[in-house]
């Protein structure tokens, strides 16, 4: 099988995507001659038309409203929004709309549309560039959140979200672009939304993580060893709808777990988490839920972006904790 | 207008545009100019008459049932019947109507059934799964958001190569916001098959229209998209359905956009919670009234011979009759069970949340 980057397993969705179905439609701002600011939709224009890979004017709004109209109109739209920090714009449109028109005609309507964006920082791009806000996003009845983080999870779970006959919201760890590679077979397989994915087995500790954040914590896990402790690794992909049983199958097992996410603290989807241990797996408990974040401040710009950003030292450091409690 | 900051003498025009207003009917029911080919079928013109009647009425009982408790939070039409009414009377079938929550006209025109509208604000989303078109969108609440859609539907339409239009219906002050022109902006690049119509009734609740642009017209706001607009006198029917049969047509023959401004005022308050008085005078509203839709119809018909005192008297009987049995039947529907409020969430409920449906039914997860 070859081996691709995670960018270009995104393009290979999108062409697959396609390809099998004449009513899926790309759309966004440089999508088309441009192959989009990551290049995420190379070629597509070449192969498909401009017609289906569509320049829209540079409007976010406008992109996930032209999103649902499409959507209820029987074509699969896929909206790029090039930064997450310029997804807010959306937001008016992703809760008021896209998210509860199933809902608010009882099922007369349906809005099966996914908007990407890359997601994160640690590319040393400008101000607006970094954002991880998926919490936000995860807050709105109706809609699925899903990040992938590699090559092999961004083709199927890219699919899968594509061929959702709901809404959802596609997140790409912008500085896992191009610098990991996978082994992707286009084959039109694609990978079940609404589940975690366990990426290593352990038995005394678990760690959860999701995006590019996933990076540091697969390097703690191995650090880890070090000192013998043996961890879990959960990517838990689909943050909307989260798979909880996957969580609490993993914690019932090792007794401990350390959250990792990029995003601010304060609400951040960590704490949903927490809370979800605490409510449902208190009794396997051999030391607190702890999380490693980002801080609560804006993502700082790029001299000091990556001392934000979860650290393996940071991560290993609350691991080794739990793993002393008590 | 040359001013000091405008050094222009010498310098060429290179754009120049115009904004027409259609006007058939005066105040009184007189014809200011040549009735359109269309108004010679008197059933026609009759049917729109009934319809703003019975959407008067229709308004009337709905602010009845909300003042003793019986609906919620409900926006009347009065004064500006003709609009809605008339634009929908221009659609086909198979156009989509992507209306604000001030349109039930359009909604009765297009088949929903009144006690479908009672459900809606009655506070039960099944009123919006309602037996008009099963493509049309259902009232949209925040303001201008729809318009993003209507361009989104009309894409598809052409993409498909469907003769179909996309007709998206909203307030004055919906083209304050930024959504109304990116709306239309990408309706211009791409010449699609929607009419956007602004209902210019002069108030966005208590804010007046000379405080929500600074542009002598809300229908010029398409020149800056590319395409044209057009004020009509939104009183009077007979120009309205003009005004959307022209471009309904000419969208659905593959011209583009086009933009109605149809000027009315609302002669009520903005919605059932809303006071108007502590706004606007009422000697303002007054004067208004003798410039509304529903007489300067009736008294063109009568002057036409289409339309009597018997005829008159008939209808009132007629709505009544309609409206109290819808009324009936509204009232009898009972609530959804608590639990349903999950059933249209997702397409399958991911089990996390079927969770928190079974606690709802009183099952053990709680």
């Amino acid at each position: 099988m070859p081996e691709v980057t995670l960018v270009e397993a995104i393009n290979l969705a999108l062409g697959r995507a396609m390809e099998d179905d004449a009513s899926v439609v790309v759309l966004g701002e440089d999508v088309g001659v441009n192959g989009g600011v990551f290049r995420a939709t190379v070629g597509l224009q070449k192969r498909f038309g401009s017609e289906r890979v569509l320049d829209t004017p540079l409007a976010e709004l406008l992109i996930s409203g032209l999103c649902v109209g499409m959507a209820v109109q029987g074509l699969r739209p896929v909206g790029e929004i090039q930064f997450m920090g310029f997804l807010y714009p959306c937001l008016d449109q992703l809760v008021n709309h896209a998210s509860r028109l199933r809902n608010r005609t009882q099922g007369r309507l349906t809005c099966p549309m996914v908007l990407r964006a890359p997601h994160g920082a640690g590319i040393r791009a400008p101000e607006h560039h970094s954002e991880s806000t998926e919490a936000m996003l995860t807050h709105i009845p109706g809609l699925r959140v899903v990040i992938a983080s590699s090559p092999e999870r961004a083709y199927g779970l890219l699919l899968a979200a594509i061929r959702d006959p709901d809404p959802v919201v596609f997140l790409e760890p912008t500085r896992m672009y191009r610098t990991v590679k996978g082994e992707v077979e286009d084959n039109g397989d694609a990978l079940p939304l609404d589940l975690a994915f366990v990426v290593r087995e352990g038995r005394d500790i678990t760690l959860i993580s999701w995006g590019a954040a996933l990076k540091e914590t697969m390097a703690a896990a191995d650090a880890l060893t070090v000192d013998g402790i043996s961890a879990e690794v959960i990517d838990l992909a689909t943050l909307k709808p989260y798979d909880e049983n996957t969580v609490l199958r993993s914690v019932a097992k090792t007794g401990r777990c350390v959250i990792v996410h990029e995003a601010a603290r304060t609400g951040g989807f960590g704490a949903e988490i927490a809370a979800t241990i605490a409510e449902r797996g208190l009794s396997s408990l051999l030391a607190p839920v702890t999380r490693v974040t980002g801080y609560d401040t804006v993502v700082p710009m790029a001299r000091l972006e990556q001392h934000y950003m979860p650290s393996v030292e940071r991560i290993v450091t609350a691991a080794r904790k739990a793993c002393q409690f008590g | 207008m040359a001013s000091k900051w405008m050094a222009n003498e010498g310098l060429p025009v290179i754009a120049h545009f115009e904004v027409c207003h259609r006007n058939y009917l005066a105040p009184d029911g007189s014809i200011n100019r040549p009735l359109p080919v269309f108004a010679a079928d008197a059933n026609l013109l009759v049917a729109l008459y009934r319809t703003m009647v019975l959407l008067r009425l229709f308004d009337r009982k709905a602010v009845a049932l909300q003042r003793t408790g019986r609906l919620g939070t409900y926006a009347v039409s009065l004064g500006q019947e003709a609009v809605s009414v008339g634009i929908a009377s221009a659609m086909r079938e198979e156009d989509v109507l992507l209306p604000s929550y001030r349109d039930n006209g359009a909604l009765i025109w297009r088949g929903v059934k009144l006690e479908e509208i009672l459900l809606f604000w009655g506070g039960d989303e099944r009123g919006n799964n309602f037996s008009g078109p099963v493509h049309d969108f259902p009232f949209c609440v925040p303001v201008g958001s729809q318009a993003p859609h209507a361009a989104g539907v009309a894409y598809a339409f052409k993409l498909r190569r469907e003769p179909r239009v996309a007709v998206c219906l909203f307030g004055d002050g919906a083209t304050s916001k930024g959504d109304v022109y990116e709306a239309m902006n990408f309706a211009g690049i791409h010449k699609l098959p929607v009419v956007f119509v602004a209902a210019n009734n002069q108030w966005a609740i208590s804010v007046p229209l000379r405080l929500q642009t600074g542009a002598e017209t809300l229908a010029q706001k398409a020149i800056a998209a590319g395409f044209t607009g057009e004020q009509v006198d939104g009183n009077d029917v007979v120009a309205v359905c003009a005004a959307a049969e022209e471009a309904i047509a000419a969208a659905r023959d593959g011209q583009g956009p086009r933009f109605i401004e149809a000027v009315s005022y609302r002669l009520g308050d903005h919605t059932t919670s809303d006071d108007a008085s502590r706004y606007r005078s009422p000697e303002e509203v007054q004067a208004h009234w003798k410039e509304e839709p529903i007489a300067r119809l009736r008294a063109y018909l009568a002057s036409q011979n289409m339309w009597g005192k018997t005829d008159e008297e008939q209808l009132a009987a007629d709505c009544h009759e309609r409206i109290e049995a819808a009324v009936e039947r509204y009232l009898k529907i009972a609530s959804r069970r608590p639990e349903t409020m999950f059933d249209h969430l997702y397409a399958d409920l991911p089990e996390s949340y079927a969770a928190q449906r079974r606690e709802l039914a009183g099952g053990d997860d709680a």
